[in-house]
């Protein structure tokens, strides 16, 4: 399936929610609005023609002159077509939360706590949201393009 | 090993007296008690691999047949700190793993020894970054520093050698060291756990 089939299936179910869709060197990507971002997910896993049932990966990126700043992406596969799929969803910093995917993939737990942890967007909805790969006490997100680079916090030891 | 052969040290010259050579022969040799405990330590590391990256791997490329440290007696691994008398560090410190090191260095039994393997031990590799620890010497005191990403299993045999030379000059009040001396920072907005 295409992606702009992909994104016409998206579009017929959820209006005015995709904003764009491209493809390159065989890479699918559709950007779609966090409002509605767990039922479309749902939909993708759910789907007979999707079956998006493996997430590969959830992350974000951090555009610093863009607003919105961030955007989280997910990597999608489908085990039943061999089909990949990522999905990028535009955040404010401002509004830095997205409802959470955990209850649509368990193994989006871990992956969202790792993306609060390095860039500070919130999962609406996560049973645990806590830091995963910092220690609890670490102020900031150093993922963030305005965390200077190679500014430390030692628990113990010298400062730098 | 320093050896006196066919000199006595106890019956003066000349005497009637047997010396201890003259009746005991080849089975008894007189040394210095500082030379045989550092040749008995030298050729007994039981190591305490505090592994956490990719320098496991040459580390267990090392202890494997082929690049054998078992030839130098340092073959048995004990992953107690109370057992263990040389701290093989291999890979990648963070400074959440930080206190856990410098923990497990507080536990272990003197005399002690630590041994630097890999860049990122010796001062950080090239995690120039918000989480590695640039250098575990900014908190225990190392002996040895073997560098290298990762280091080939002959450097690592080439440290441990080094690191034999250094225990045949040490001396008896070497040891013991102590704790290791670093500043624990405090974090006065967290809130006590119960």
């Amino acid at each position: 399936m295409s992606v702009s089939e992909t994104e016409r299936k998206i579009s017929a179910a959820f209006s005015e929610d995709v904003l764009e869709s491209h493809e390159f060197r065989g890479d699918s990507t559709i950007v779609v609005k966090k409002e509605r971002i767990r039922e479309i997910l749902l939909f993708l896993r759910d789907d007979p023609e999707f079956r998006y049932n493996f997430v590969m990966d959830i992350t974000a990126v951090d555009y610093l002159e863009r607003s919105p700043r961030f955007e989280v992406v997910y990597h999608l596969y489908s085990l039943s077509y061999n089909r990949r799929l990522r999905v990028k969803v535009p955040v404010s910093l401002e509004d830095a939360n997205i409802d959470s995917s955990a209850t649509v993939w368990e193994a989006s737990d871990w992956m969202e706590r790792e993306v609060y942890d390095m860039y500070g967007i919130t999962f609406k909805g996560h049973p645990n949201m806590k830091r995963i790969l910092l220690y609890e006490e670490f102020k900031g997100h150093p993922l963030r393009k305005d965390y200077p680079i190679r500014k430390r916090q030692p628990l113990i030891g010298p400062d730098n | 090993m320093g050896v006196e052969r066919g000199k006595s040290l106890i019956t003066p010259a000349g005497s009637e007296l047997d010396s201890a050579e003259s009746v005991l022969g080849d089975s008894v040799i007189f040394t210095k008690l500082d030379d045989v405990v550092n040749w008995g330590r030298k050729y007994s590391f039981f190591l305490y691999p505090f592994i956490t990256a990719c320098c496991g791997m040459e580390f267990m490329s090392a202890a494997g047949p082929r690049y054998d440290i078992d030839r130098f007696g340092a073959a048995l691994p004990r992953f107690s700190p109370r057992q263990a008398d040389l701290l093989l560090v291999v890979g990648t410190i963070s400074h959440k793993q930080a206190p856990i090191l410098v923990k497990i260095y507080n536990q272990m039994t003197e005399p002690k020894w630590v041994f630097a393997f890999g860049v990122c031990v010796c001062s950080g590799g090239f995690y120039d970054n918000y989480a590695t620890v640039q250098g575990i010497d900014t908190l225990i005191p190392v002996d040895v520093y073997v560098p290298g990403c990762p280091p080939r299993p002959e450097m690592v045999l080439d440290g441990l050698i080094r690191l034999q030379e250094k225990v045949v000059k040490s001396k008896w009040n070497d040891f013991p060291r102590g704790e290791a001396r670093v500043s624990k920072r405090s974090f006065p907005d967290k809130a006590e756990k119960a």
